[in-house]
């Protein structure tokens, strides 16, 4: 039983981090119906904006919350510009051509970030500084959890209250649903749906930047293409939740999160990356739309 | 007798070419020039599921990688022994090889065939990415389950599959598959494929039966796919799961989408020219791969309808142009629309 309990934090924890990135997959999808491929590696681009941050506050050389809170705003921050540019310069140009060349843009985008960061940082993993230092909580009955996983679960459950409020109580994020809806219809509102897609990037962007740097501070070890893997599955995540659908993404990353860390613990890590397309499978099969999806009935 | 010309023509020049080749390329062309026709084989057959049926499928790679280990498990397994057989019947060697790579081909291309028709399936309920993240899926499923078998090598990979697919068959597949997509464009059932494509709603009401076309160029894609992962295995000798991830799937749909969805030729070319590019970018060192990805962005950009759009080279046409011929009267001429 407390190994159990034990699996289902671990789980939650890595799955609050599939979960924010799954919620830039499906913001953009919900607002331009492009699968963007190349998010899994903003996420990298955050863990490495994270370590070089590290390095410009000595964030690892005496240790305090304050400046971990600065390297995680830090790397959001960038890793927004970096949305943006990339939004700019090759989603603009595409966004009226047919969606497959959208895709096989975005995924242009994904070998470029891959090999780009291969260059630009080497192929050899980094090791990330310990901003935060380690140590146990137990909360009895044998269920440890650590204080990182502590912050993991902080800061995500942060950002999605964040998320949620700036969607729904915010004129920018009403601008959005508008624009999720109808780009037409938003602009005869009065909506500038260019700043809107480009505000919506941004976000998406700086939540995977959030989870990146989230990540290292547990696993340290980061690579160029540590994204891809990751990034393929939070999109699973987000098709799971049903794709375009807020809730739908974190209910999906957390399914996906406790599934792979369940088949890890009780089953054989060789199986952790088909868990994820098995259950998807199963998922879609039933409920064609994904678990919070609306079915949606074509019209002539 | 007109009608057998052509064939006739490609395989007297493919038995020259296969003959003269190898003593004119050095290896390293002659490997680029056998990996282009496999990319041909791959992105034809993957034009007639995204490209003339409009059904989104990015799990490419899986059902290459099926026919890849069932066409090598069956040689390893049953050819290797059967050749010694037929060459002490007194059976030429080359053609009693020949015989078996093209039993091993075919029956990999009908295991492909199979988990086509077992993916087929659940598009009949679902569209768009939603079918697509399936496709996915199942390519990702079927890589990690060749990792994990141990009888198939597991990680280790696959080695010591006998050299069998030379020019000759690797050519002659990339024959027959254009022919067939060409065939099938022209037919019946390829103008079916084509109404899905463009409104699915419309086909069904004009009383095509779309479930079942769709399966059907399911099962023919994953065919040619699995045909093509046959040779692949005939040719380096070695398979490897890591071969099959995501990313070749990728680049086989990279090659539809560049080619121009639907446009048989388009995919030829564009396998062409992204097999070349790699290779020719080798010269760059490290900067290789960021060209390439810019590049692919810019072509994308600059024409997202595809080098090719909808529209077909043929010899006709070419003729055509220059005078040489002069121009059907009849309204039925003209490629996959």
């Amino acid at each position: 039983m407390s190994e159990f309990l034990q699996q289902l934090v671990n789980g939650v924890t890595w799955g609050s981090v599939y979960a924010l990135i799954a919620l830039g997959y499906t913001m953009v999808y919900g607002i331009l119906r492009l699968i963007n491929f190349a998010h899994g590696d903003v996420y990298m681009l955050g863990a490495f904006i994270g370590l070089y941050a590290s390095g410009w506050f000595h964030a690892a050389e005496n240790p305090n919350p304050l400046k971990a809170l600065l390297v995680l705003l830090t790397s959001m921050l960038l890793s927004a510009g970096i949305g943006m540019v990339i939004e700019r310069l090759a989603y603009k140009p595409v966004r009226k051509s047919p969606r497959l060349s959208a895709l096989i843009t975005a995924i242009g985008v994904s070998l470029l970030l891959e090999n780009g960061g291969l260059l630009l940082f080497g192929a050899d993993p980094k090791f990330f500084p310990q901003i935060i230092p380690a140590h146990n909580i137990s909360l009895g009955m044998g269920v440890v959890i650590s204080n990182q996983q502590v912050i993991v679960l902080a800061v995500s459950l942060a950002l999605m209250i964040g998320l949620r409020t700036l969607v729904l109580h915010t004129k920018v994020g009403k601008a959005m649903q508008a624009v999720s809806h109808n780009h037409m219809a938003a602009s005869l509102m009065g909506i500038s749906v260019d700043s809107i897609i480009t505000f919506t990037f941004m976000i998406g962007s700086a939540l995977a930047a959030a989870a990146g740097v989230l990540v290292a501070l547990q696993s340290p070890k980061i690579e160029p293409l540590m994204g891809i893997m990751p990034g393929l599955k939070a999109f699973v995540a987000a098709v799971l939740g049903g794709i375009g659908n807020i809730p739908g993404a974190v209910v999906g990353g957390l399914v996906m999160g406790v599934a792979e860390v369940m088949v890890t613990g009780y089953l054989s890590s060789t199986y952790r990356d088909a868990i994820a397309f098995v259950l998807l499978i199963v998922i879609l099969l039933v409920r064609p739309a994904g678990i919070f999806g609306k079915a949606v009935t074509e019209k002539v | 007798m007109k009608k057998l010309l052509s064939p006739l023509i490609v395989l007297v020049l493919l038995v020259g070419l296969n003959a003269v080749l190898p003593s004119v390329l050095n290896p390293y062309l002659l490997q680029v020039l056998m990996l282009i026709g496999i990319n041909i084989i791959l992105a034809v057959s993957l034009n007639l599921v995204n490209g003339f049926t409009g059904q989104f499928s990015i799990g490419h790679a899986g059902f290459m990688a099926v026919g890849a280990y069932g066409s090598a498990m069956f040689t390893l397994t049953q050819g290797v022994p059967m050749l010694a057989k037929l060459t002490a019947m007194g059976i030429p060697a080359e053609i009693a090889q020949g015989a078996l790579l093209l039993v091993a081909l075919v029956l990999g291309g009908l295991l492909a065939a199979l988990f086509g028709y077992l993916v087929g399936l659940p598009s009949l309920r679902l569209r768009g990415d939603y079918l697509a993240i399936v496709t996915l899926g199942f390519g990702e499923i079927i890589r990690v389950i060749i990792l994990n078998v141990d009888a198939i090598g597991g990680a280790r990979g696959l080695p010591g599959i006998p050299k069998w697919a030379d020019f000759f068959w690797v050519f002659l597949m990339v024959a027959v598959v254009i022919t067939l997509a060409r065939n099938l464009a022209h037919s019946t059932h390829g103008r079916a494929l084509f109404a899905i494509r463009d409104d699915e709603i419309a086909a069904e009401a004009l009383g095509v039966d779309t479930t079942q076309y769709k399966v059907l160029a399911f099962v023919l894609g994953a065919f040619f796919a699995g045909v093509a992962g046959g040779l692949f295995a005939h040719f380096l000798s070695y398979l490897n799961p890591s071969t099959f991830q995501f990313t070749k799937s990728i680049e086989i749909i990279a090659m539809v989408v560049l080619g121009g969805m639907g446009s048989i030729s388009g995919s030829v070319l564009a396998a062409i020219v992204l097999t070349l590019l790699p290779e020719l970018l080798r010269t760059a060192g490290a900067l290789r791969m960021v060209i390439y990805s810019l590049m692919l962005i810019t072509l994308m950009i600059v024409r997202p309808q595809g080098l090719l759009g909808t529209a077909e080279i043929s010899l006709d046409l070419m003729l055509e142009r220059v005078g040489l011929k002069k121009k059907p009267t009849s309204p039925a001429r003209g490629g996959a629309r």
